[in-house]
C-alpha cells in the first residue's frame, strides 16, 4: 500500500465531462433550477412584485375570485381572502417563509447530521455503535407528532418551527454521511494522509468531507423540500407559524372552511407549494444522476 | 441466525427504553404539566395542589420510574381532556388507524410493484419515463393539499364519497389514497432498481437461455429477489404512515390514533400525547425488528451480519 501510486480517485463520477457541463445537459437539473430560481426571485423581489400590502385588510372587498372567474378584477389578480387581503401579494410573500424554512432547517439539520455521520463513519467502533443507536432511536419517533407536541408546548412562531424541525430532521444526513464516509475512509488517499501524519480533523475536513460532498448536496435538497412540506403541514394544523404570516400551509388552513365555495383559496397556495417542492426534488434527482449515475434508487 | 436475532432483539429493547425516556422528558420539560392540568389562569395555590396531587414535585427520575412501572403494567393514566382511561381510549382508536395504515400500504404496494416491474422490464421506454414523472410529481404534492383536492373532487363535485367520519368502508377510500400515494414513489423506485439489477444478473440469463417464458423469468426468478429490499422499506414506510395519519385523520375526522394525538396536543392532554408517542415509537421498533429478521431469513447472506 505504501508504495502505491496515489492518484486522485474520482469516487463517484464516472461519466465524461465536467460536473457543470453534465448539470447543464440534465433536464431534471435545468427544470429544477428554473422552478427554484423563480421562487427565489419571487421571494427576493416580493416588495416590488406585490401589488398590495399582504397584511392590509379590506372587509368591503372580501372573497373576490381570481381574474379567470367572471367576477374577477385586475385590481386583485388572484382575488382576495376572507379578510379582504390581496391573495397574489400574500402568495408572493409566502415564498419567503417556505424558502427561509427550507434553507435554515437544511443548515441546522445538515450540520448536526453531517457531524454525526462523519464521526460514525470515520472513527467506527464504539463511536459508530453509539451514533447508530441514536439514529435508530431518532427514527423511531414520528417527526410530525414530536414537532406538533413541541410547538404546542412552546408556542408556534417561525424561529420555534425552524429550530424544532432542524433538531429533528438530521437523521437522513447522518445515515447517508455515515455510509459515504465508510466507503471513502479506506481509500488510498485517506490512508496516505494518515501515513503522512495529518491530524484527524484535517483528514476528516480536508480529505473525507470534499469527497462525500456530492452525497451531502443530494440529501440537502431532498431535506429542504421535506422541511418545507412539514412546515406547511404544521401550519395547516394550526401548530406552525401563526397568523397573520402568509405561510402557504396556513393560507390553506384559513381557507379550509370556505373550500366548498372558494376552492381557489386552497388551490393557489397548494399549487405554489407543490411547484416549489417539485423544483427542489427535480434538482435533487438530477444532481444524484449527475454525481452517481448508477444510484437511481 | 439465532445470534443475529438475539443481537437485533437487544438493540430493539435498548431503543425502546431510550425512546421511553425521551417520550417522558419531552412532555415534562417542554412545559409546566401542573399548569396544563390546572388550566390557564389558575391560582398559584391550585397549581401547587395539582403538583402535589399528581406527584409532579418529586425528582424527575422518581417520576420517570413511577411512570415506566405503571406503563409496563398497562396503566397509562387518565386523560385530562377526555376524562377517561388512556389505555382504553387508545384501544378504542387503534383499530381505525391500523385499518387505514394497512389499506394505505396495500394501496402503495398494488401501485408500486406493477409500475416498478413495468418500468424495469421496459427501462428507458415511455412507460418508464411516465412512471418516474408520476413518482416525482407525487412526492412534491403536500398530503393535506392532495386530501382536500380529493375531497373537493369525490365528495363535493361528484358526490361519490362521504366527506368525513369513519362509519362505513366508503369513509376509508379517500384517506387511504391520501395517505398511501406519498409512500408509493420510493417503493416504486426500489422495485424498479431491484428489478433492473436482478434482470441483468447471470441466473436470469441462464433462465432465459433455458427457454423459460418471459413471464416466468420476470415473476418467478426476478420479482422474488427484487422484493427483498421492498419488504424492509414497507415496514419503515408503515411507520411513516402512522405519523402521517395525524394529518390525514384530522382532515377527514377519522376517529383513530392520529386524530386522538392531534386532539391531545391541542388540548395539552399530555398523558395521551405521551402514550401515543410511545406506542407509535414501539410499533416502529417492532416493525423494523420484524423486517430485519424477515430480511435475514429471506437473504441468507445477511444472516452472518
Amino acid at each position: 500500500m505504501s508504495d502505491a501510486v496515489i492518484l486522485p480517485i474520482e469516487t463517484v463520477t464516472t461519466k465524461v465531462g465536467s460536473p457543470a457541463a453534465r448539470m447543464a445537459a440534465n433536464p431534471s437539473v435545468v427544470t429544477g433550477l428554473l422552478l427554484v430560481g423563480a421562487v427565489v426571485a419571487i421571494a427576493l423581489l416580493a416588495p416590488l412584485l406585490a401589488p398590495h400590502d399582504p397584511y392590509a385588510q379590506d372587509l368591503t372587498r372580501r372573497l373576490i375570485p381570481p381574474i379567470w372567474h367572471d367576477k374577477g378584477v385586475w385590481f386583485n389578480p388572484l382575488g382576495t381572502d376572507n379578510l379582504g387581503r390581496d391573495y397574489l401579494s400574500r402568495v408572493l410573500y409566502g415564498a419567503r417563509i417556505s424558502l427561509l424554512i427550507g434553507l435554515s432547517v437544511m443548515v441546522i439539520s445538515g450540520l448536526i447530521g453531517t457531524a454525526l455521520g462523519l464521526a460514525a463513519g470515520y472513527f467506527g467502533g464504539r463511536t459508530d455503535l453509539v451514533i447508530s443507536f441514536v439514529i435508530t432511536a431518532r427514527l423511531a419517533m414520528p417527526v410530525v407528532l414530536v414537532a406538533l407536541a413541541v410547538v404546542a408546548m412552546i408556542g408556534g412562531s417561525l424561529p420555534v418551527v425552524i429550530l424544532t424541525l432542524g433538531l429533528l430532521k438530521w437523521d437522513r444526513f447522518a445515515v447517508v454521511m455515515r455510509s459515504a464516509t465508510q466507503q471513502v475512509r479506506s481509500l488510498d488517499y485517506v490512508t496516505a494522509a494518515e501515513a503522512a501524519g495529518a491530524s484527524r480533523s484535517r483528514i476528516v475536513l480536508g480529505e473525507i468531507l470534499p469527497n462525500v460532498f456530492p452525497h451531502l448536496i443530494v440529501v440537502a435538497t431532498v431535506e429542504a423540500g421535506s422541511a418545507i412540506l412539514l412546515e406547511a403541514a404544521l401550519s395547516f394544523l394550526g401548530l406552525g407559524v401563526q397568523p397573520p404570516l402568509p405561510s402557504w400551509g396556513l393560507m390553506i388552513a384559513e381557507a379550509k372552511n370556505l373550500m366548498f365555495f372558494s376552492f381557489w383559496l386552497i388551490a393557489i397556495p397548494g399549487t405554489a407549494l407543490a411547484l416549489l417542492v417539485l423544483g427542489i426534488n427535480l434538482l435533487g434527482d438530477g444532481l444524484r444522476d449527475v454525481f452517481a449515475p448508477d444510484g437511481r434508487s | 441466525m439465532l445470534l443475529y436475532a438475539l443481537k437485533r432483539l437487544g438493540l430493539a429493547l435498548l431503543v425502546a427504553a431510550f425512546v421511553s425516556v425521551v417520550a417522558f422528558l419531552l412532555l415534562r420539560l417542554s412545559g409546566d404539566a401542573a399548569l396544563a392540568i390546572a388550566g390557564e389562569g389558575a391560582r398559584d395555590e391550585d397549581i401547587a395542589l395539582v403538583r402535589r396531587t399528581y406527584g409532579l414535585d418529586r425528582p424527575l427520575i422518581v417520576q420517570y420510574g413511577d411512570w415506566l412501572l405503571r406503563t409496563l403494567a398497562g396503566d397509562l393514566g387518565q386523560s385530562l381532556y377526555f376524562k377517561t382511561d388512556v389505555a382504553a381510549l387508545i384501544a378504542d382508536k387503534l383499530p381505525v388507524t391500523f385499518l387505514i395504515g394497512s389499506f394505505s400500504l396495500l394501496f402503495a404496494l398494488a401501485l408500486s410493484v406493477p409500475l416498478g416491474v413495468l418500468s424495469a422490464v421496459y427501462a428507458g421506454s415511455w412507460i418508464d419515463r411516465l412512471a418516474l414523472a408520476l413518482a416525482v410529481a407525487g412526492q412534491a404534492l403536500p398530503n393535506f393539499f392532495f386530501a382536500l383536492v380529493l375531497m373537493m373532487l369525490f365528495s363535493i363535485t361528484l358526490r361519490w364519497l362521504p366527506v368525513s367520519g369513519s362509519d362505513t368502508w366508503a369513509h376509508f377510500v379517500m384517506p387511504t389514497i391520501a395517505l398511501g400515494y406519498y409512500v408509493t414513489p420510493p417503493m416504486m423506485r426500489l422495485v424498479r432498481a431491484g428489478m433492473v439489477e436482478v434482470l441483468g444478473s447471470d441466473y436470469i440469463r441462464t433462465a432465459r437461455a433455458k427457454g423459460l417464458s418471459p413471464a416466468s423469468v420476470v415473476f418467478k426468478h426476478g420479482l422474488r429477489n427484487a422484493l427483498v429490499p421492498v419488504v424492509a422499506l414497507a415496514a419503515v414506510q408503515l411507520g411513516y404512515l402512522l405519523g402521517g395519519s395525524i394529518v390525514i385523520e384530522t382532515i377527514f375526522a377519522l376517529d383513530g390514533l392520529g386524530y386522538l394525538a392531534y386532539q391531545s396536543i391541542t388540548h395539552k392532554d399530555f398523558p395521551v400525547t405521551q402514550a401515543v408517542l410511545l406506542l407509535l415509537a414501539l410499533i416502529y421498533v417492532l416493525l423494523t425488528l420484524v423486517s430485519d429478521l424477515l430480511n435475514a431469513f429471506l437473504d441468507p447472506r445477511m444472516r452472518v451480519a
